[in-house]
């Protein structure tokens, strides 16, 4: 296999992964890694590196459009990325000095729990009336559109969610995954903040904890320009591909054979890792 | 009237459409562009390298040459297809920084002391890790 045909048949998969990720709404990020460590016997670091770009870009991409909705709460996003970044920034230097077994095998049980995250039932919660002190004195409350006029919402639980952040941060940063699920469980379980209002500012806050990583990755060394392209661009077409098909598919039954899949590589990943295979 | 307050009559402010057509435009802007860069390196490089064997199995980590964003724009002035790339991604990284730095210009509009400092807080510690390292 010459470059020219490992570089299309990476785009290809690449291609097919941001397409499921944006359909099922489980992101393309969190099967990219083992996809190429797995299918194409990359290296986890150059793996992890392509990952992280193409995050952002399916961060950003989304949040073009998402943000003229009017969902997503910047001031949240705001005060949280202080803690998703400095998370990022320690997840990539613990990343530098940690084997790549130990990160296959952590990414394994990541991909195991996200794969739990997303077949648990949520329960609706309703817009939290009650926000804490500090919520106020953050300003953090907020009022979401609904087609009954905006309907306000207020805020708590503010110390957690903060902590559980910092944990999406470090995640990101040590796995090159935008760690949306667990983003969105701060949000919206911790904080209780209204659901739409919590992926939308989930997908806000994503691009940029990625970018505090990314930075560092590239100056080591870990974003090889031959696997970055081919990803970055195969994950960005295959999402747009995925949101605009988001609104007339029927998920339901997709979203549980990606959650198997995803469950299929953890397990894999974890093997690898354990037998240094990786 | 202090700032506190009038901040606080209008927690609308923010859904004010101008801003947000501002950010969504900056942001698409980002990612085209960024991709644009990068699938006209990957052209070169695919050109000039396509026949070659791909070498990913074990880490040795890019040369210096594609490291820093100095390098990297020092190897796009000699037309070096990965380094054409390196910028494409370098855009891309810039991309959410650029909506930071947008937001703190736009929360210093508002009065917003507290959001300015969070904001250029979150600015600080991206720029570290893109330059400092």
């Amino acid at each position: 296999m010459n470059v020219l045909e490992f570089s299309g048949l990476l785009a290809l998969g690449s291609l097919l992964a941001g397409f499921l990720g944006a359909l099922t709404g489980l992101g393309g990020g969190v099967v990219i890694v083992p996809m190429l460590t797995l299918l194409f016997h990359v290296n986890i670091r150059y793996a992890i590196g392509a990952s992280l770009v193409s995050v952002i870009a399916t961060s950003s991409g989304a949040a073009a459009a998402y943000v003229r909705e009017g969902y997503s709460n910047i001031r949240i996003g705001m005060f949280l990325e202080t803690a998703t970044t400095v998370g990022a920034v320690v997840g990539a230097a613990v990343a530098l000095h940690v084997s790549g077994s130990a990160i296959a095998i952590v990414f394994g049980l990541v991909l195991l729990y996200s794969a739990y995250l997303s077949s648990r039932h949520r329960e609706e919660h309703g817009p939290q009336m009650k926000s804490s002190p500090l919520a106020e004195k953050l300003k953090l409350n907020g009022t979401c559109p609904t087609p009954e006029g905006p309907q306000p919402y207020s805020v708590t639980g503010v110390p957690a969610g903060y902590g559980l952040m910092f944990g999406a941060g470090v995640m990101s940063g040590l796995l090159g995954i935008g760690s949306g699920a667990v983003k969105v469980l701060a949000l919206d379980q911790a904080m209780k903040i209204p659901f739409k209002v919590s992926t939308t500012t989930s997908n806000f806050m994503i691009g940029v904890t990625a970018a505090a990583s990314a930075g560092l990755y590239l100056n080591r060394g870990y974003i090889s320009p031959g696997i970055a392209m081919p990803v970055m661009l195969g994950v960005l077409v295959g999402s747009l591909i995925g949101a605009k098909l988001l609104v007339t598919a029927k998920v339901k039954a997709l979203r549980y054979l990606f959650a198997a899949v995803i469950v299929a590589l953890g397990i894999e990943m974890i093997f690898n890792g354990v037998t240094g295979r990786v | 009237m202090s700032d506190e307050s009038v901040v606080a009559q209008k927690p609308g402010t923010w859904n004010d459409q101008r801003i947000e057509i501002i950010i969504g435009t900056l942001l698409r802007t980002g990612v085209i562009l960024a991709a644009a860069v990068v699938l006209f390196g990957g052209i070169v490089y695919l050109v000039r390298h396509g026949h070659e064997a791909p070498h990913y199995a074990t880490f040795t980590g890019e040369p210096q040459s594609l490291k820093s964003p100095a390098d990297i724009m020092h190897g796009v002035m000699q037309f070096k297809a990965q380094a054409i790339i390196q910028l494409g991604l370098l855009l891309l990284i810039a991309t959410p920084v650029a909506r930071v730095a947008f937001s703190a210009v736009a929360f210093a509009i508002e009065h917003d002391r507290m959001y300015v400092v969070i904001t250029l807080i979150v600015l600080v510690i991206l720029s570290y890790s893109l330059f400092a390292s």
